[in-house]
């Protein structure tokens, strides 16, 4: 397996076992982040989007379940654990960085969005690239999967009116600017 | 040396995490330390129980408790006091040492330059934010000069220090720079910082989101890979560094000092210090 050296561009696996290795990653690493996100959000009391990323957890370790599943005997024989910690993170997982204490719930679900766009792209991107037939089909669910939930954030996202422009706005602020 | 007895893959991030849920802000950089810190970890196969986290106090210096090593969250400025003693005495288990830029270079920079120059065999990893975040927003040794707030009106006036040039300078054996926008690769440094004997010294740029935030966006923008591989010649890395941007990203220099580890008094018991401390 060529690790997520480059987010977006296709690896290329040398045997099933190694795509569902990465697959598998891919979906718990996005499990976890969410997860953290979720706890970060509930210790700084937005609980609504603590809620958000709780469900979005939930989702992915769903998609977790369901990849190993699908992957039976083939993930036994897969070392999943060849995948590398070193590596730049995976296509499903939030930036750390891109959050904030008071962000909106349009805000918190465009970040799942793009993430979710992007892990369609870099399945489509390996059933493109994939010579092995049984990795190019599941590479190809995998995207479909993944534009599925694309649809799901679409349509959870039609529930919140826009953002208001204060949304920032603290009336405790941490730091007084004059 | 470190006697890392690994077994490749025997542990994943997760197995690092303590029950304890991070109170830094949502976004700040240190969350990504601690994520990197535990990939860094399950690369190496460490067992939790062999490795011990030091820190001092800052919003930083909270990571020991995020972790389920062995942890000490010790006094302002005096982390690598505290680990330097644990691991001469200790030296079968992996120190590593959380720290901040108020923390390891205002009031513990005496402490910084004699970790450098005893060379003992700890991993130091600073979160930069050029800040007090803790104690709300006050300038430290690495803040710009001209940064003003209510907090330094006008900004400081006073030069920052480069951290990276006195670690080199005071014998460090490790020097590195990361930014906690790629987990990935500040998990990398931690890892070769660990590998390498000695005194190895990580300073991860983290932005303060909360009273510098500016810093996100812009060290997105300004962070780079350094050009030029990794040296162990220390004229070539003090040349570099004095030239360096700030904003250098990588192995900046790895040299070949062998560490200061004194051999264990066999015939040391506990019995015995307190017979020999008792009042
Ligand atoms: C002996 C002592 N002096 C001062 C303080 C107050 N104090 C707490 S944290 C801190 C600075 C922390 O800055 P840094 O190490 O950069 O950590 P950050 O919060 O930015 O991560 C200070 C001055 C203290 N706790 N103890
Ligand atoms: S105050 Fe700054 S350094 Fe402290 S947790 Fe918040 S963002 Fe991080
Ligand atoms: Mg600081």
């Amino acid at each position: 397996m060529k690790s997520l050296d480059k987010p977006g561009s296709a690896p290329t696996f040398d045997s099933v076992a190694e795509f569902f290795a990465q697959a598998l990653a891919i979906e718990i690493e996005a499990w976890e982040r969410y997860g953290e996100l979720a706890d970060q959000m509930e210790t700084h009391n937005n609980h609504v989007i603590a809620d958000i990323f709780r469900k979005m957890a939930h989702i992915e370790g769903m998609h977790r379940d369901e990849i190993k599943r699908r992957a039976g005997d083939a993930l036994v024989g897969g070392r999943p654990a060849s995948f590398s910690w070193l590596a730049p993170e995976g296509p499903e997982a939030i930036d750390l960085g891109d959050v904030h204490y008071k962000m909106t719930p349009r805000q918190a679900l465009m970040l799942a969005r793009h993430n979710e766009e992007r892990a369609t792209r870099y399945f489509e991107a390996i059933a493109e690239a994939a010579t092995d037939p049984e990795i190019k089909a599941f590479a190809q669910i995998m995207a479909e999967d993944e534009r599925h939930h694309v649809v799901l954030v679409d349509q959870w996202l039609d529930k919140f009116d826009p953002d208001d422009p204060d949304w920032a706005e603290d009336l405790d602020p941490p730091v007084i600017s004059e | 040396m470190n006697m890392i007895q690994t077994q490749p893959h025997a542990y994943k991030p997760a197995d690092y995490k303590s029950a304890v849920k991070p109170v830094w802000c949502p976004g700040c950089g240190d969350h990504s330390v601690l994520v990197s810190f535990q990939r860094a970890m399950a690369e190496l196969a460490l067992p939790p129980e062999q490795v011990a986290v030091v820190s001092g106090i800052g919003c930083s210096s909270r990571l020991p408790a995020y972790t389920n090593c062995y942890g000490f969250h010790g006094v302002h400025g005096r982390s690598l006091a505290l680990a330097t003693g644990l691991k001469v005495a200790r030296p079968d288990i992996t120190v590593i040492v959380a720290s901040g830029d108020g923390d390891g270079f205002s009031i513990g920079g005496n402490h910084f330059l004699h970790a450098c120059r005893r060379n003992v065999d700890l991993t130091y990893i600073v979160m930069d934010n050029r800040i007090y975040g803790m104690t709300k927003g006050q300038p430290s040794p690495t803040t710009e000069p001209d940064w003003d707030t209510a907090i330094s009106p006008g900004g400081t006036g006073v030069s920052p220090f480069n951290p990276l040039v006195i670690a080199l300078a005071s014998g460090a054996n490790f020097i590195a720079r990361g930014f906690t926008g790629d987990v990935g690769s500040c998990a990398r440094l931690i890892v070769e910082a660990v590998r390498t004997p000695g005194f190895s010294f990580v300073q991860l740029l983290s932005p303060c989101v909360t009273f510098r935030d500016d810093q996100q966006k812009e060290w997105k923008k300004v962070t780079h890979e350094a050009m030029v591989p990794e040296t162990d010649d220390p004229g070539r890395a003090a040349r570099r560094l004095m030239s360096d941007d700030g904003f250098n990203l990588g192995i900046l220099f790895r040299g070949h000092r062998a560490p200061y580890q004194p051999k264990p008094l066999a015939d040391l018991d506990v019995a015995r210090l307190e017979a020999e401390f008792a009042l």
